[in-house]
């Protein structure tokens, strides 16, 4: 039981982690996290990878949809950008050292990103909700598009796709599962910590209050122009640092990985998890990525290995997965962000009232 | 302080306002009047800047208004509430209010990120500011934790004086702050404005159907019919002006 509101200076009240249960919560995963490369197997460290991966994407677009509430279906996009980048840049700067490559190349890629948000955030001036996920939606076919053109093919390797450096940070070389877990969740971590720092400030509170009524964020002196353009810059700089570790996980990428699959499962996760809320991105990538997972070994388990039957895992994923969405919006929209908002009251209320 | 000279707005064919004239003095309340559908509200949205209108001038301090956006004229010291509430329904009280500190704070986006640092001291300031200039003043601490839909309709209405007021506005527009209140409620905000203004020497443009209130708070008051000006004047001389009775009682037979 956490009773009464005992604190004694602003500071104190100010803080994120304002209760016992809470810093449990984050601190412990902090921790598992940790231990978590020493103990997983290949595949467990795959998957991890893949998360973080994800994870930094999906902070991203809550950013914009989730926050600012500009919905966008073309996301993807700026992972594209970000992992494209990422490749054109070390092979420009290839005379440089190698060490310090990865450090140069990896925020040239979040600016270019950003960058080209602005430019895709320009149509939200004037246009909101479905009209502007089309929108974005048309920019993201724009940007694979011009990646597979022939005229761009001696950068971007057109639709045959191009192999992606390693990593290598001031000489460690990155170029196991392993190392480049550690790289990616620092880099989840970090931004998400960022995340949260930006809507304890007026820059967050701008993005929530053009969210929740423009006009009145307009008359408290919040310049619409501004921060919106300056919301698609940050959820595209966020996918562009996806993207770039996107290129550094894999040894070879793909036009077709970023295509409207990736945009619509950045949405979904955000969706599942909460939007506009820190903690949504991570249960919405945790879920959006461990159900398939669950549903296979659990198709495994049913079909017991025979292979007539296991055709059928790759549909069965899919309608589980797309029941699992409507079931989300239909019973928690708030996500699971809510369910365990609703685990965290009681349990500072327990072993009194709950609810 | 705020004055709006020969101001002429349509919508089409609809004359909203043809000609109003009127100066709100500095450190004074004025109030605005009329049936509905007089223009009031048009001429609300023209003075903060969401109509741009056909002709005359809005001006602020001496300095010409008309053609900059909202925002801006936030920053200059003009705040307002509006009649239909317009709170951020997905953000506590608290959050509601500090918005109202947007343009008196400089975190950028980078410091933002950071947070500890400069953000930090900026935002404990502001939250010290808020919670003993305006919260404290305006007695909502009790629920300066609440989302907003928890709240009733008169604190609701209160929150968004917060708001405004956390803006240190020089001119504060109030948008029929009693609407739908009953006696209690509304005597409540008649004495938050006149504190407003007595404890901060605030300036006060409102728009008010409840003439008790008006008459009892406001030192001037414009009278607008079918967007036309048709009086101006002291609370008891625009009382007896006949054709603000005749505006609001018909035509004696």
């Amino acid at each position: 039981m956490i009773n009464g509101n005992l604190k004694a200076d602003y500071g104190a009240d100010e803080r994120v982690l304002n209760n016992r249960n809470k810093q449990l919560f984050v601190y412990g995963s902090m921790l598992l996290l940790a231990i978590f490369p020493f103990v997983a197997g290949d595949y467990a460290m795959l998957m991890a990878c893949k998360m973080g991966i994800l994870l930094i994407a999906v902070v991203g677009v809550n950013v914009l949809t989730g926050y600012t509430g500009l919905v966008s279906l073309g996301h993807g996009a700026f992972v594209a950008i970000g992992a494209y980048a990422t490749v054109v840049f070390s092979n420009l700067f290839s005379g440089l050292p190698e060490g310090i490559l990865p450090l140069i190349v990896i925020p040239l890629a979040v600016i270019v990103s950003a960058l080209v948000g602005i430019i895709v955030g320009l149509p939200s001036l004037r246009v909101k909700g479905l009209y502007l996920a089309v929108a974005t939606l048309a920019a993201s076919f724009i940007v694979t598009f011009l990646i597979e053109q022939d005229l761009f093919a001696p950068w971007t390797g057109g639709v045959n796709g191009i192999n992606t450096p390693t990593a290598n940070l001031l000489g460690w070389e990155l170029d196991t599962k392993r190392e480049m877990y550690v790289l990616i969740t620092v880099l989840a971590l970090t931004t998400l910590l960022a995340a949260q720092n930006l809507f304890r400030t007026r820059v967050g509170r701008a993005f929530i209050a053009i969210r929740d009524r423009d006009y009145s964020a307009e008359i408290l002196g919040i310049s619409l122009l501004r921060y919106k353009l300056m919301s698609f810059a940050i959820s595209a700089a966020y996918c562009g640092l996806s993207g770039a570790l996107f290129a550094y996980f894999y040894a070879r990428i793909l036009p077709e990985q970023f295509e409207l699959d990736l945009s619509l499962e950045l949405v979904a996760a955000l969706i599942v998890g909460g939007m506009g809320r820190t903690m949504g991105p991570v249960f919405g990538v945790f879920i959006v990525m461990m159900v398939p997972e669950l549903i296979k070994i659990a198709m495994g388990a049913a079909t017991g290995g025979s292979l007539e039957l296991a055709r059928y895992t790759g549909p069965v994923q899919e309608i589980v997965f797309g029941l699992l969405l409507v079931t989300f919006l239909l019973k928690e929209p708030l996500g699971i962000n809510q369910i365990t908002d609703r685990i965290l009251r009681s349990a500072n209320r327990w072993p009194f009232a709950r609810g | 302080m705020l004055s709006v000279s020969d101001l002429h707005l349509s919508f089409g064919g609809i004359k909203a306002l043809q000609g109003v004239n009127f100066e709100a003095k500095e450190g004074e309340i004025t109030g605005v009047i009329g049936p509905n559908g007089a223009g009031k509200t048009s001429l609300f949205n023209a003075i903060s800047g969401f109509y741009a209108p056909d002709k005359g001038t809005v001006r602020f301090d001496g300095q010409d208004i008309t053609d900059i956006t909202p925002d801006k004229r936030a920053s200059l010291g003009m705040a307002r509430t509006f009649q239909n509430i317009a709170l951020f329904r997905g953000m506590t009280v608290l959050d509601n209010i500090k918005l109202g500190g947007h343009t008196r704070l400089k975190t950028g986006m980078f410091s933002a990120f950071k947070y500890f640092g400069s953000a930090r001291r900026e935002e404990l300031e502001l939250r010290r500011d808020i919670e003993e200039r305006v919260i404290d003043f305006l007695e909502i601490d009790h629920i300066r934790k609440y989302p907003i839909t928890m709240l009733s309709y008169g604190l609701q209405k209160r929150v968004e004086l917060a708001r405004a007021l956390a803006m240190r506005p020089r001119v504060l527009l109030l948008d029929e702050p009693v609407a739908g209140m009953n006696r209690e409620e509304t005597a409540d905000m008649a004495r938050f404005i006149l504190d407003v203004q007595e404890q901060f020497g605030t300036t006060i443009l409102l728009v008010e159907h409840d003439m008790h209130m008006v008459m009892d708070i406001c030192s001037h008051i414009v009278v607008l019919n079918f967007g036309q000006q048709i009086a101006s004047g002291t609370p008891a001389e625009v009382s007896k002006n006949p054709a603000v009775i005749e505006a609001y009682l018909g035509a004696a037979a």
